[in-house]
């Protein structure tokens, strides 16, 4: 076990190193001088002198390998550089940020993981009644409807039509509820949908057929059932997580939610690039170490899989 | 579980439907100029936000310009864009795969660890910086979601190669002296093509979402041109006056999106084979 999380974690690390590189790669290619950029973003007029001595600052005049160097040496200790906007820290404004988008993406995943189960299962027992069609329909709507249109179309229906609910997002929970719905009606139907075949793939297995034969209760094979398809289920909640740091970005911008994705776009809009580059690295570690979590936590959960690990 | 089945007539007969659809939108995006009843690109201030009307068939935007006109000229944006990044990544990623899974060695080391650094960014996440520090337009919004999009093929494509090079077909080929090239092209590639096209398909929606994602965010495909999603990003602020500048790009988007993802589903189901997530 020790041995196995041990090699996992050297490969994740290795993976950071690659994407910290890429990341610092993504500003360097950037068109035109980080320096004018950083005195743009602060609104000071440019001349010549202020230009020299801004980029001698910001060590732009060193080489491409010691300037990600320097840049990856600082990054590991949470040092990723100042916002050229306002001059904050830029871990500090993340870390802020992905309080708020950690509320959003948490409640996003459990309002998705409580509609979908229940939904996935009602399909996979009735398969292919009425009901399954239905719920499918649904899901394979809610899978092909981009983000942002569900986002227009809620607020254009609960809030302009209905008049339920508040257009900006406040704190409140009231304000919650229509970012947490817009996120997770994507994600929700992607789970009903895989959910669903992994759960057939278990209910056709011959252990459902001898416990039934054998007349064991109805609900103890559906919990064997969702035990065994715990590490599949597990699997796709993690990747989804790639999916709710993306969209977070869409969603918090439209209902102005203060988290990591109305971060970045502002960065984006005032061409801010530390505080692009730290969202790049910060959401593809969290990515990477959620991942990272799901497979070692099979695991924990399946006994199965410690056998074969001396491989 | 895995055995191949012949797919059913009725399957066979709702691809064809869908193929037929599929065609329609790209016939109606290359007919475009022809179809529209008024110029996408003319402003005019005399019918700013009008309802819709017999001369604007889904009325107008803020600047006065045609949404008919526009939504058909955005059905070109988006199915051109998503069909080129589909195709251009399929054949990069699908080259690199199959050069990774053949030569192995370092070739492969290189190439899987190159993609292995990309599957590390959640794909939208990336895609948003990269558009967003290159700044909009469409070939930059394309670059930023091809730059993952390959990904999926090469890794495909190398299992596929892995696979298929221990077939006694191939052994043979390379027995009777056919040339790496030779045997890749002519007789690895049509065996591997099937899994590689379903991922294609299921690609374009992807693709289409993206786009339009990014165009609304301001950091794709950037005004005037006609697009969905910069139509519906445009209009949000009037949805209250002009609900059909909104709902017009919208609801194009979704049946565009549910078309070709319900044609990617049936060709799935018709060549069964799995899809990589």
């Amino acid at each position: 076990m020790g041995r196995y999380i041990g090699k996992r974690v050297l490969h994740v690390a290795w993976i950071m190193l690659a994407v910290s590189f890429l990341t610092f790669l993504l500003s360097y290619l950037s068109p035109g001088d980080a320096a004018m950029k950083k005195l743009n973003a602060q609104g000071v007029a440019v001349s010549e002198e202020v230009l020299e001595k801004t980029r001698e600052s910001m060590g732009l005049n060193r080489s491409f390998l010691v300037q990600y160097g320097d840049w990856a040496w600082h990054a590991l200790r949470f040092d990723l550089g100042t916002s050229y906007k306002d001059g904050f820290p830029v871990a500090e404004k993340l870390l802020k940020g992905l309080k708020n988008t950690a509320m959003l993406a948490v409640s996003s995943i459990l309002l998705s993981l409580l509609v979908s189960l229940p939904f996935a299962f009602l399909c996979a027992l009735k398969k292919d009644s009425w009901l399954d069609h239905l719920i499918r329909l649904f899901s394979f709507m809610g899978n092909s409807l981009p983000n942002f249109l569900i986002s227009v179309l809620l607020v254009y229906f609960l809030c302009v039509r209905a008049k339920l609910l508040p257009v900006v997002a406040n704190k409140s929970l009231s304000g919650l509820i229509l970012p947490c719905l817009a996120l997770s009606i994507p994600i929700c139907s992607r789970f009903i949908r895989q959910f669903r075949a992994e759960l057939l793939e278990q209910l056709g297995k011959p252990y459902v057929a001898g416990a039934r034969a054998r007349g064991v209760k109805s609900r103890y094979v559906l919990w064997n059932v969702l035990h065994n398809a715990s590490i599949s289920i597990l699997t796709i909640i993690g990747l989804s997580v790639g999916t709710l740091l993306g969209g977070s970005v869409v969603i918090e911008t439209i209902f102005r939610w203060p988290g990591l994705g109305k971060l970045a776009m502002d960065a984006i809009t005032n061409r801010d690039y530390p505080v692009i580059q730290g969202f790049v690295l910060l959401s593809s570690l969290i990515y990477v170490t959620v991942n990272l979590i799901t497979d070692v936590s099979y695991h924990l959960i399946d006994p199965r899989l410690r056998e074969g690990e001396g491989e | 579980m895995k055995r191949k089945k012949t797919p059913s007539s009725r399957a066979l007969v709702r691809l064809w439907i869908f193929l037929a659809l599929a065609g329609l939108l790209v016939l109606l995006s290359l007919l475009a100029p022809l179809l529209c009843p008024n110029d996408p690109y003319a402003t005019s201030s005399s019918v700013m936000n009008h309802a819709p009307c017999a001369e604007y068939p889904l009325g107008t935007d803020r600047y006065g310009r045609c949404i008919c006109s526009r939504v058909l000229m955005g059905a070109r944006t988006s199915i051109f864009s998503a069909t080129a990044l589909v195709a251009i990544t399929f054949v990069v990623g699908t080259i690199l795969g199959m050069l990774a899974g053949w030569f192995g060695g370092i070739v492969d080391t290189i190439i899987m660890r190159i993609a292995d650094a990309f599957l590390a960014f959640p794909q939208m996440v990336l895609a948003i910086a990269v558009a967003g520090i290159l700044g909009g337009g469409m070939l930059n919004a394309m670059l930023a979601l091809g730059v993952m999009g390959w990904t999926i093929y090469a890794r495909l494509a190398r299992a596929e190669v892995l696979a298929l090079k221990k077939e006694p077909y191939v052994q043979a080929g390379i027995l009777t002296g056919c040339g790496p090239i030779k045997i890749m092209v002519g007789t690895l590639l049509p065996n591997m093509l099937g899994p590689l096209v379903v991922n294609a398909a299921t690609q374009v929606g992807v693709m289409m979402i993206g786009i339009a994602g990014l165009s609304f965010l301001g950091i794709g495909v950037t005004e005037p041109q006609a697009e969905w999603g910069s139509m519906i990003n445009l209009s949000r602020a009037y949805v209250q006056l002009a609900p059909w500048a909104v709902l017009a790009p919208a609801g194009a988007t979704i049946i565009t999106v549910m078309i070709f993802n319900y044609l990617s589903d049936l060709i799935r189901d018709c060549l069964d084979v799995g899809v990589e997530k």
